[in-house]
């Protein structure tokens, strides 16, 4: 690893100061170590996201190629990296400016604080540069024994699965260990068939208590029921690469593997789950403690350039940063205001909602009480309204069949939300769930995707399926929706095939 | 050993010149190289290699943006604004273009296509010369000062002297100390060559049929430069009379008009008495035509002056017949009738884009 170099005495000083604005403020983060970094090291830790100790793969190569190019050609540059670990590192560039730098380490006081507070993050492993460090050097055990490409290749087909985890399976805890063998499940089992009501009756009674039709409609229920139960897994799994390492017949070296990609998936997810709250965060106070305090006259003017800078939005696109720095004042201006409950929501006196003030003054206390609450969904679901989505000129765009362009498709704030809404869920990925790994009492594995209006982009889908199928061994197939006709996808290991449901 | 994100990057690399191999047929065939030469390398367009994932279609998604225009306003074409709507979630879509020297492509091709090295002929029969450092002297100009071995010998000389104190060393060269790099011209012998293309710009010859000229003579060109150290490219056009142009011109002239192939050989013919003495050069000839000539009297006349003149001159004649519109000509199988065990003679029939490969295979595979 390269040199990491000491901050130097005016860095430490303007640390010592920010942090103490910090506390002041009430964030409460975990020591912050900061580093200062060459450009080309910061590419380097940003392609490994985040840890110098990533385990090899040539991915991690091809963000840092990116990275380096769009650099050298002056397209973009990475002022701040920030991980989340206890003690939290985050890196400085050589080459900024001190007001830059300045403004990098308030903005990472806001991060630090979010991570170590908000819920999302409260089940993520803090020695993960420990933990990276591990899973490196396991890996390039596995290289050395059974050799890098055969390794490598397999890291390929985990990557490419790991968005197929429940992202809030987190909280529920290590479920009971579900026994190895498909078949013992199903036997254990018990089967009992439909009592008859429980108390005594004359047997002329018997066809108005039991009438036929009856008895066999339980009969049907109970076959249906039956068949469920005989269905593995019992209840569709979520995540799907736990399924995987439990019942695939992996080695023992593939099965660690796919373990080391879930758990970084996981260690990750949040950060996805997240980013508008905290990148908004994060601007919200890197601006209160610069203006308030920080900044000296003669950095005004670099410091409103880049700040704007972070915050500009091109018409078309929206930036994380923009919508979240805004939506927190929007929420403390509101709570300041008292401009919530049934009572504002009811009035509709446009005028007078405006210039409504109960003199409440709960912002601060709220906006904490948010971030330590909320996710993405959660926060723009609660708090995201009409005068809102107005004030910002958000729209919702699609795309026209007929031109081959992407238009402006309406400017109504329910429906802007629904789309935003729609964008985060399940961190942007599809939600689809093992459905049965015995479909067609073949050992084949069913997925099902659950629909709601998008249909999977097809080449990737057949990709992915494909590398499952290396997992499982036995065919795979993926029941989701095609132009709105039930498809189920499959591979065999030769073809793929395609059929109506 | 190499460790960390630079390990990473390599492996990215290798892949990338993996799959470029993998797909170079396409390339061949497709001329996409030709645009995007620079001096030593050219870039190609490779499509991200990415892990394949269970997503979202794209076009039927949709997003949220910002800003003003009433609802129906474009926001550009086909271009993806989802691409910014979640920045940083998720590594984007980045098209990639791969820099590969021409010397990596030759090798590509060579692998490729199987092709056999070029034995040249005349061997360095032509010197070039180089100059190298090679020493020490104590003149020159101040910009070949050699500083260290200036302060070396200023210490040198103010130990010898007594005017060096190790508590406080200071040393300060005169003009007597300053040293300087000294040079040598090195001879070195090379084998160079020269590759003289010729082409039919008569009306016959469309747009699609230079283009596969290009393209053929792009790929032969990265091969041949490959195996020489230096290489002279001529180009000649011809319909009724034949001329030397510059390479653009080359490609993209257009003329009406009939053809006389025999035109063109003898400018040809002309350029390598002048210039290229076959004792000292490594000479190919390349024509490339539809195969119209105007008369069986001209044709006899190409016959002859390959026979007499071109052939024992050249390392290899080659004569590609591109099929146009209107068909294809008779010239080919003149020659083939002609020359039938000639080995400096090749030709090869170029149908359409798909068949360059084929045609390169035939140009390159003797190996002369």
């Amino acid at each position: 690893m390269a040199i990491r170099r000491v901050l130097p005495e005016e860095l430490q000083s303007a640390h010592t100061e920010i942090r103490e604005l910090a506390r002041g403020y009430g964030l409460e983060t975990f020591d912050i170590v900061f580093e200062m970094v060459d450009y080309d090291e910061i590419n380097e830790i940003a392609a490994l996201g985040g840890f110098p100790t990533r385990y090899p793969h040539w991915r991690f190569g091809m963000e840092y190629d990116y990275l380096q190019k769009s650099y050298t050609y002056g397209l973009q540059k990475i002022y701040e990296l920030v991980i989340n670990t206890d003690p939290c590192y985050a890196y400085l560039q050589v080459g900024n400016e001190m007001v830059d730098q300045k403004l990098v380490m308030a903005h990472v006081y806001g991060h630090c604080d979010f991570f170590k507070n908000n819920v999302w993050f409260s089940k993520t492993n803090r020695k993960m540069l420990d933990q990276m460090a591990n899973h490196s050097t396991r890996i390039r055990e596995y290289q050395d024994r059974y050799g890098v490409d055969v390794v490598e290749d397999f890291i390929d087909v985990c990557a490419s699965l790991d968005n197929l985890i429940d992202f809030y399976s987190v909280f529920v805890g290590p479920k009971a260990k579900v026994p190895q063998a498909l078949d013992k499940q199903i036997d254990e089992e018990d089967i009992a068939r439909p009592q008859n009501a429980g108390f005594q009756y004359r047997s002329y009674m018997e066809n108005f208590i039991n009438p036929a039709h009856h008895v066999a409609e339980q009969e049907r229920k109970f076959q249906e029921a039956e068949m469920k139960k005989a269905k593995f897994p019992h209840l569709a799994e979520r995540d799907i690469l736990k399924f995987l390492i439990e019942y695939a017949p992996l080695k023992n070296w593939q099965r660690d593997i796919l373990t080391i990609s879930r758990e970084e998936a996981y260690y990750f997810a949040p950060q996805g789950q997240t980013k508008i709250m905290n990148e908004g965060w994060a601007s919200y106070w890197h601006s209160r403690i610069m203006t308030q305090h920080i900044l000296k006259d003669s950095e005004i003017i670099d410091f409103a350039d880049h700040n704007s800078g972070v915050l500009s939005s091109s018409p078309g696109q929206i930036n994380p940063y923009k919508i979240g720095i805004e939506l927190w004042r929007d929420i403390e201006d509101r709570w300041n205001r008292g401009a919530f409950g049934k009572e504002y929501d009811d009035c509709d006196n446009g005028p007078k909602k405006k210039a409504w003030d109960l003199k409440l003054g709960k912002g601060q206390e709220k906006i904490f009480e948010v971030r330590r609450l909320h996710n993405d969904v959660t926060f723009i679901d609660a708090f995201m309204t009409e005068e809102f989505c107005e004030r910002l000129k958000l729209f919702t765009y699609g795309f026209n069949r007929r031109t081959g362009q992407y238009e402006i498709l309406d400017r109504d704030w329910r429906k802007v939300k629904n789309q935003l809404l729609q964008g985060l869920t399940n961190f942007g990925n599809p939600v689809i769930r093992v459905e049965d790994a015995n479909y067609e009492n073949r050992g084949e594995l069913l997925l099902a995707h659950q629909h709601e209006g998008v249909d999977l982009e097809y080449d990737k889908a057949v990709e992915t399926i494909k590398n499952i199928q290396k997992i499982w061994q036995r065919p795979v197939n993926i029941l989701t929706k095609y132009n709105a006709q039930p498809k189920v996808l499959g591979f065999d290991g030769k073809d793929i095939h395609e059929k109506d449901a | 050993m190499i460790t960390g994100i630079k390990r990473d990057h390599l492996r990215f690399k290798q892949i990338v010149k993996g799959k470029i191999k993998q797909n170079l047929k396409k390339y061949i065939s497709q001329g996409e190289l030709i645009g995007r030469q620079g001096k030593d390398y050219v870039s190609i367009p490779v499509n991200q290699i990415d892990l394949p994932r269970f997503k979202f279609g794209k076009r039927q998604q949709g997003g949220v943006g910002q800003g003003e225009g009433a609802p129906g306003t474009p926001l550009g074409p086909g271009e993806d604004p989802a691409q910014q709507q979640q920045a940083g979630n998720t590594p984007g879509q980045h098209a990639m273009e791969v820099e590969v020297t021409l010397a990596e492509l030759a090798q590509m091709l060579g692998d490729e296509l199987a092709l056999p090295r070029i034995e040249p002929k005349g061997q360095g029969s032509i010197n070039s010369s180089k100059y190298k450092f090679t020493g020490i002297n104590n003149v020159g100009p101040n910009s070949l000062r050699h500083a260290k071995r200036t302060f070396k010998q200023a210490l040198k000389r103010q130990i010898t002297t007594g005017m060096y104190d190790p508590n406080d060393p200071v040393i300060i060269p005169t003009k007597r100390d300053a040293r300087y790099k000294a040079w040598k011209k090195v001879e070195k012998p090379e084998n160079n060559a020269v590759i003289i293309y010729m082409m039919d710009v008569s009306g016959s010859m469309g747009d699609e049929q230079k283009e596969i000229v290009r393209t053929e003579s792009f790929w032969i060109d990265t091969w041949l430069r490959s195996q020489y150290n230096s290489i002279d490219i001529r180009y000649i056009i011809h319909d009724a009379s034949a001329r030397e142009v510059d390479q653009d011109t080359f490609y993209h002239t257009r003329e009406s008009g009939g053809t006389l192939i025999s035109s063109a050989y003898k400018l040809c013919n002309e350029i390598i008495d002048k210039e290229y003495p076959s004792s000292e050069w490594n000479i190919y000839a390349l024509h490339f035509s539809d195969g119209d000539n105007w008369s069986g009297e001209d044709t006899k006349l190409c016959v002859e002056l390959l026979k007499v003149e071109l052939l024992p001159k050249v390392n290899q004649f080659c004569y590609g017949q591109v099929e146009s519109r209107y068909g294809s000509g008779q010239f080919i199988k003149d020659l083939l009738e002609h020359f039938k065990d000639e080995e400096r003679l090749v030709t090869s029939k170029i149908e359409s884009k798909e068949a360059i490969y084929r045609s390169l295979k035939e140009f390159l595979g003797k190996g002369r």
